[in-house]
């Protein structure tokens, strides 16, 4: 059973994740937190070993997910599930539908996905750094330590941009985390 | 060499060494693909990210599953495609059996735990950089805003919404603002 719900979630995590790898956090966390397969922090370190390892994030998560939850065959089904969708509709517009994008229905539908996605990214974004900082986000107790810490990092990664010509990459900043996690959490 | 073990070969050469994902794959497609191998030209190159841009998954695969299918059809598709995927597989399933025994050791834990934080400032990153490179058009814009808010009142409270249904909710909106203004338009030319 639990073969058949990897096969469905991530089915649909590879139909509806546009707007690259980040579009799929949102449906990623939104499938495995509804079935309770990984909580939001084991996520979270998934999220940074797939962007620290080579291929793309969504398919790492999934492989990951499905791994966890049923070995390797659960990892087979979960990378084939969020691939599959990709792969037909891409077979199906060479074939078939070489006109299809440029359908205004279908350009009208587009466009009112696309900015929805981006909103829910965003969404996504601050709610995980807004958990980090507060322990409990309903009664508003404080980490102050992760809130330190955020700010910290937040203003290396943006603030690098001015300094250097393109600005520190996501793996340069998961590296100085990881320093600062070993530092702070171990030491201080 | 045989065309599809050539193509498995080669993708899964560009699966191994992108970092990262997204448009990073694209410059190393770029590369074996059209400039090596010649398997297809930078316009069509061009066009492949178009379309990726406009339909669901990583646009690494939806770049394989085409050069694969122009090369050899369904089997060159699916063996592309497949070299795409296996490197990360491999890496990310071994990691899978050794996360947990790994977190077990307090320095490893604690160096997820500052980790933990900079995947969210990655998050809001990635936001921010598609924010800046949209339509900034009411109606777009309109739709972000909703679907932000509404999805960080989702999130906080635990609600049992998902993301899909926004999206979906979207395309209709959208959808129907489309037909309306496009039958205005009719109407108008009517007269």
């Amino acid at each position: 059973m639990i073969c058949f719900d990897l096969l469905i979630g991530f089915l649909k995590v590879g139909l509806f994740a546009f707007g690259g790898a980040y579009g799929a956090i949102p449906l990623i966390r939104d499938v495995v937190l509804s079935y309770g397969w990984i909580d939001d922090e084991m996520l979270a370190y998934m999220i940074a070993v797939s962007e620290s390892t080579p291929g793309p994030i969504m398919v790492n998560l999934a492989t990951y997910v499905g791994s966890s939850q049923a070995g390797f065959g659960g990892a087979l089904i979960a990378t084939a599930a969020v691939v599959l969708p990709s792969f037909v509709i891409i077979l199906l517009m060479m074939i078939l539908l070489k006109k299809l994008l440029k359908n205004p229905y279908v350009q009208a539908i587009l466009q009112g996905m696309k900015p929805c996605i981006i909103g829910i990214i965003l969404a996504t974004g601050i709610f995980m750094i807004l958990q980090h900082c507060f322990s409990s986000i309903k009664e508003l107790s404080v980490n102050k330590t992760a809130i330190i810490m955020t700010a910290i990092l937040a203003m290396i990664y943006f603030g690098s941009r001015r300094v250097l010509k393109k600005g520190l990459s996501p793996i340069g900043l998961i590296g100085i985390s990881a320093v600062a996690g070993i530092i702070v959490y171990g030491f201080v | 060499m045989n065309i599809l073990i050539d193509l498995f070969l080669t993708f899964a050469k560009i699966g191994l060494f992108t970092f990262g994902g997204g448009y990073a794959m694209i410059a190393l497609i770029e590369n074996s693909c059209a400039e090596k191998k010649q398997w297809i030209t930078h316009d069509e190159m061009m066009n492949v990210t178009v379309i990726a841009e406009s339909t669901p998954g990583p646009i690494a695969i939806n770049c394989a599953t085409f050069v694969g299918y122009k090369q050899k059809g369904l089997a060159g598709a699916v063996a592309a495609t497949a070299g795409m995927v296996l490197p990360s597989f491999c890496i990310i399933f071994f990691i899978s059996v050794l996360l947990d025994s790994f977190l077990e050791i307090a320095w490893i834990a604690h160096a997820f735990m500052g980790i933990k934080i900079a995947v969210g400032i990655l998050i809001l990153d990635a936001a921010i950089k598609m924010i800046k490179k949209m339509q900034k058009k009411p109606l777009p814009l309109a739709i972000m805003y909703c679907a932000f808010i509404t999805m960080l009142l989702i999130d906080i409270f635990a609600l049992r919404v998902s993301s899909i249904t926004l999206m979906l909710i979207a395309a209709v909106i959208s959808l129907a603002i489309y037909m309306m203004e496009s039958n205005a338009g009719k109407a108008g030319a009517a007269k």
